[in-house]
């Protein structure tokens, strides 16, 4: 799960990290008041979405009236803001955060991710910030430190100034870098999280440390003990059938083809999905109905696939393991009765009774092809998207 | 011979008396595995499945001798099951829970690691030794006991490579499900380690996805380690960037972890190439003829 920055700032505020001082509106009217509470005459309007690359999309404005906070205001909120990071529709821009403005003397990058080769929480830091991390670590990887956190010791003082060194912080900037990186692992921990980015991590003219961004992903499987972050959800920012399919437990990710599938098992779905591809055809989604894939299940996944109006065709592939090939033929039977399914389906059953459940499909009235081989049925499913 | 698994495995069931540990304990059995025993914390002395379910691993332990342990409780219970397990002696252990939080497992790898355990999971379907014990998930009757290993982070991707390898007569000597998150317990290298010194495995299949770099790590071993032709498939060939698809470990982020990349490692590593899912069985007769 994504944070918006206002939320992550909230979590770096309380960690003891240094943020500006900063107000969330989500209405123009409120952007007056915004910039009177918080004081000067320079402010930074930023357009909350889960997305990166806000600044060159025009999402991020220096102003100095309020009555120009309020003009940026009421020209993003209930828009979608498209940047390189978004797909074609964009994000829909909700709140905006007004910032002090903050006189930057050097920009640097910090960054904290689980590391799968080292099995660790890593910290990565680099003097280059600002810009695209991926280009540093490919042209100039001498500029980047990767430090790992040993669960035992968490983050020692040795560590804080190897990163320091790299991030070229001077005698007082790595005392305050000392202090920082201990409440970024301890917020990191705290709440479960699997990225913490900070890009920019400034240092202000007046020589301190200052988080200028906040870039904050959770990881899906701990959300059951955050309830603080459950609160932070905001599901406009997600595509509405994956939140929907969220809900219902259901994985289902939204492509642009036209070949809905409905699969059983992550590894599966994606290997339907490059099968589909293989033969000239485009995958409407992803999906994963899972391991049991009952009537109810399978016809939450129908709607969900429905729901997309692309669809021509439908391919059902499910490797029948434990449950009985017989069994789910009649939840899908049931299913497509219940959900009222148009357009033609394809299923491929595998596994257990495989031919007597293809039978039941066979036998039915319904618009159904029924293929036990995976090869026949994609070029089926290809041939009716066509 | 096989890896990890054979007919003198004596099986712990953690969170035995559940609806999925009961299921898939009675395919166990019937298949021929010896389920010595199991765990569910207040149901000590009761008898389930004609064994004696017991309060702790350690009681377990002490009582029946259990030298392997499956978990099946819930998610937010895993950290603490593996290491009572660990703790007790146990020194094969198989989560197949789903959602263990990741950082959950960042400690209960350090510990396992400094305890010498093996631990397969979380997030997948198991082991299964053909002929021998079935400790998971999988269906045992597409198994035929046979040649090729398969080491794989997704379950029913596997069951793809087995039926094929099956339905070609060439078999599994062993199919170990790694699983699909992030930080697994037992990687690719580890499972392609034991396969290299197993009579019983002529070639191995791996079944890799997108996300991370296992796969890279592990061409690149296979290269230098492993004498035995590997056939490999990846998954996702198609996935979009950004978006995690189903494995929490499924994930091409910032550039990183996509199929092409895995493939063109693998190829360069001397791994044969299953372009399509469909041609995993065949490309490992191929090899095999």
């Amino acid at each position: 799960m994504n944070l918006h920055e206002y939320q992550g700032k909230e979590l770096f505020s309380k960690f003891g990290l240094p943020v500006s001082k900063n107000t969330v509106i989500a209405s123009a009217d409120d952007a007056v008041n915004a910039c009177r509470d918080i004081g000067g005459n320079k402010w930074v309007v930023k357009a909350q979405v889960h997305a990166g690359g806000r600044g060159k999309a025009g999402g991020v404005k220096l102003v100095s009236t309020p009555e120009e906070a309020v003009e940026f205001a009421n020209h993003w909120l209930g828009k979608r803001l498209i940047t390189y990071q978004t797909d074609s529709n964009g994000q829909l821009v909700n709140s905006i955060l007004v910032e002090e403005c903050t006189d930057i003397a050097k920009e640097l990058y910090l960054s904290a991710v689980v590391d799968r080769g080292t099995q660790r929480i890593v910290f990565i830091g680099s003097s280059e910030g600002g810009v695209n991390i991926e280009e540093v670590a490919e042209n100039t990887p001498e500029k980047i430190i990767y430090e790992p956190i040993d669960p035992l010791t968490g983050p020692m003082d040795f560590q804080s100034r190897k990163i320091s060194k790299v991030l070229g912080l001077d005698g007082e900037q790595s005392k305050q870098f000392s202090k920082m990186l201990p409440q970024l692992t301890d917020l990191f921990v705290t709440h479960d999280l699997s990225l913490l980015e900070i890009n920019p991590l400034v240092i202000t003219q007046g020589g301190k440390l200052h988080c200028l961004d906040a870039k904050i992903n959770i990881d899906s499987n701990a959300i059951y003990r955050q309830p603080e972050i459950q609160a932070m959800h905001d599901p406009s920012q997600e595509d509405p059938r994956e939140s929907e399919a969220a809900l219902n437990d259901l994985s289902y990710v939204s492509l642009d083809g036209n070949i809905g599938c409905m699969v059983n098992g992550a590894g599966l779905a994606m290997g339907t999905m490059d099968t589909i591809k293989y033969f000239d055809g485009s995958p409407a989604n992803f999906l994963d109905v899972g391991g049991t894939a009952t009537q109810d299940r399978v016809s939450k996944a129908f709607k969900l696939i429905l729901a997309d109006p692309e669809v021509r065709v439908v391919l059902v592939n499910i490797f029948g393991g434990i449950v009985r090939c017989d069994l789910i033929a009649e939840g899908i039977l049931a299913a497509i009765k219940e959900v009222g399914v148009s357009i033609p389906v394809v299923v491929r059953l595998e596994g257990n009774n495989a031919d007597i459940g293809s039978n039941i499909l066979a036998k039915s009235s319904a618009e159904i092809v029924s293929l036990n081989n995976l090869e026949d049925a994609a070029k089926k499913a290809v041939e009716l998207s066509k | 011979m096989s890896i990890l698994v054979d007919k003198n495995t004596r099986l712990l069931v953690q969170g035995f008396t559940g609806s999925q540990a009961t299921l898939h304990s009675e395919q166990s059995i019937e298949y021929g595995t010896n389920i010595v025993g199991g765990v569910t914390p207040g149901k000590g002395g009761q008898t389930h499945l004609s064994v004696p379910v017991f309060n702790s691993v350690h009681e377990a332990v002490e009582a029946v001798q259990p030298n392997a342990s499956i978990i099946f409780v819930p998610a937010k219970f895993c950290k603490d099951s593996i290491l009572e397990a660990a703790d007790a002696g146990i020194k094969l252990i198989i989560c197949i829970t789903e959602g263990v939080p990741t950082l959950d497992m960042l400690i209960v790898k350090k510990r396992v690691d400094e305890l010498g355990i093996t631990l397969i999971g979380p997030n997948c379907p198991g082991i299964i030794t053909p002929g021998e014990a079935k400790l998971g998930i999988m269906p045992g009757s597409i198994h035929l006991e046979g040649s090729v290993g398969i080491i794989s982070r997704s379950g029913t991707l596997t069951y793809e490579a087995v039926k094929q390898t099956s339905d070609l007569g060439l078999g599994q000597s062993t199919c170990v499900g790694i699983g699909g998150d992030p930080i697994p317990g037992t990687s690719f290298i580890d499972v392609l380690k034991m396969m290299e010194s197993d009579d019983q495995t002529k070639a191995i299949v791996m079944v890799g996805e997108i996300g991370g770099t296992a796969e890279e790590e592990a061409a690149e071993f296979i290269k230098n380690n492993i004498s035995k032709p590997v056939i490999s498939y990846i998954a996702g060939q198609t996935a979009p960037a950004g978006k995690r698809m189903g494995h929490a470990g499924a994930i091409i982020a910032g550039g990183k972890g996509t199929a092409a990349d895995k493939i063109k490692k693998l190829e360069e590593c001397g791994v044969h190439i299953a372009e399509n899912l469909l041609q995993i069985g065949k490309k490992a007769k191929e090899v095999l003829d």
